[in-house]
């Protein structure tokens, strides 16, 4: 047996043949209506005004399947905001796929959340910034706490499978108990507790949401604590923030092997975040085919396998398990996407990320703040052109 | 392990073919775990009314008398400790 799973990364397959996209990330539109400062969007979401109509996406749906995608996630933005989401996820059920709702809540209601499941959805995941109604409000730059609290309920009481996620960082990291806690009274199957990665908006407000390393120690402690306690009634997934380890996650399963990402308008993207790495073609789905696209489009074979990469990767004994790490993160901190990932102590460039988190670290411990939190809002995004 | 308990597939947890793949899945949030062959064959007579028992006859006669007693055993313990299946 070979289990896949995001969160079990290390379970893969062999990789002499090429995988199918077993995971596909449909983006459904960048509109949002909450403006959380870690968003893993990119900054840039003002520039993107097209977003694909419901023939596209059910055309993309159908040719990913064929190829043979699983799991489906609709994201986004908030992909509530969509009208025809009821239509899409119909289509996707009888379709065969695993049909995942990533959701902020708002925009859902009691009636919506029973039309999707006439519709054939497979489950929900309810994001929430914090444990308490104020910082998760502050987060959120809404007034969404109470209503989130209702969906989660409804979510249950309708049947679905619940995973709650919250996004950690400096300004809700030392709450974690809370966290689990609000999770077990709102009897989620799964938590997720998924460190803020420093992509998009959250590498923008990097300074002010990177957690200290001693918030990360007592955060660890309490999860594993948890973890065993809550063993056969709910599984938390605590993912550790990569910048403080010594070697780098798998990022994606490896570039081009599980994962495609359709953005709003139509671009394919090998992870969520690649749109930053300058050198890629980006295909559109509207030009090409999917199956074009996934086997020999020159974005998804970039980075795919081993033969791309430099030292010390290329001679690593440990490239099969990671992969040689996040490219995008490769491009931030060392300017060079084929570079190995700095967050592994092998790379030459690993003393550099090291000094960099000192650095917000120091501050942090000081209250020094360079400039202010910035929150994902189209308006934010225009003056940040 | 006591044969005459009915095992069911539990609610968070769906069990298919897979075309592309040429085998069966089980799919849950975020997740999916490739079957065998015959963890596949097993699975698809977990039906909430089939007991252990007669999963494992059915699946004798059809393999030509064969002894897959101990299989269906070993793997619907596993299924169990996984939480793919619930047993009444």
């Amino acid at each position: 047996m070979d289990g896949l799973s995001l969160n079990n990364p290390n379970s893969l397959h062999d990789r002499t043949t090429l995988n199918p996209p077993l995971w596909l990330l449909a983006e459904l539109t960048y509109s949002c209506p909450l403006q959380c400062p870690y968003c893993s969007n990119p900054v840039d979401i003002a520039n993107y005004k097209d977003e694909l109509s419901t023939e596209e996406w059910l055309k993309v749906l159908r040719d990913a399947r064929k190829m043979g995608a699983t799991q489906l996630g609709f994201s986004g933005g908030e992909p509530l905001v969509r009208k025809d989401l009821e239509i899409l996820i119909a289509e996707s059920r009888k379709l065969g796929y695993y049909t995942n709702l990533i959701t902020s809540g708002v925009g859902m209601d009691e009636a919506r959340i029973a039309a999707f499941k006439e519709a054939g959805l497979d489950h929900i995941q309810v994001s929430f910034q914090a444990s308490d109604e104020e910082l998760n409000n502050f987060l959120s730059g809404t007034d969404s706490f109470k209503h989130k609290l209702e969906m989660a309920r409804q979510v249950k009481k309708q049947g679905y499978p619940m995973v709650l996620n919250f996004v950690l960082h400096r300004q809700n990291t030392d709450q974690i108990e809370d966290i689990i806690k609000l999770a077990i009274a709102l009897e989620a199957d799964y938590l997720e507790l998924a460190t803020a990665q420093y992509y998009g908006w959250a590498n923008h407000n990097k300074d002010q949401l990177m957690p200290t390393r001693e918030q990360i120690e007592k955060a660890e402690k309490v999860a594993h604590e948890y973890q065993e306690k809550m063993k056969d009634k709910m599984r938390i997934y605590y993912i550790v923030p990569d910048y403080f380890e010594d070697r780098p996650k798998p990022c994606m399963n490896g570039w081009g092997n599980v994962f495609l990402t359709i953005t709003p308008d139509g671009t394919a993207l090998p992870c969520h975040s690649a749109r930053l790495i300058p050198e890629l073609s980006l295909p559109n789905v509207k030009d090409h085919s999917i199956d074009w696209i996934w086997k020999d489009s020159p974005d998804f074979n970039k980075f795919r396998g081993y033969d791309w990469m430099k030292e010390p990767c290329r001679s690593c004994d440990e490239k099969e398990k990671d992969f040689g790490g996040c490219r995008c993160q490769a491009l931030m901190l060392t300017g060079d996407a084929a570079n190995t990932d700095p967050v592994c102590s092998k790379s030459p460039l690993h003393s550099k990320l090291v000094d960099e988190i000192r650095v917000i670290e120091e501050n942090a411990k000081n209250n020094i703040v360079e400039k202010p939190l910035v929150f994902r809002n189209m308006r934010s995004s225009k003056s940040l052109l | 392990m006591n044969k005459d308990v009915i095992p069911s597939l539990s609610r968070m947890f769906r069990f298919q073919w897979e075309e592309a793949q040429q085998c069966h899945v089980i799919l849950y949030p975020e997740g999916m775990v490739k079957l065998s062959g015959s963890a596949g064959e097993i699975m698809k007579h977990v039906d909430g009314q089939a007991s252990v028992n007669s999963i494992i006859q059915t699946l004798s006669d059809l393999f030509d008398g064969a002894d897959v007693g101990d299989d269906v055993v070993a793997f619907i313990t596993e299924a169990k400790s996984n939480g793919w299946i619930e047993l009444k």
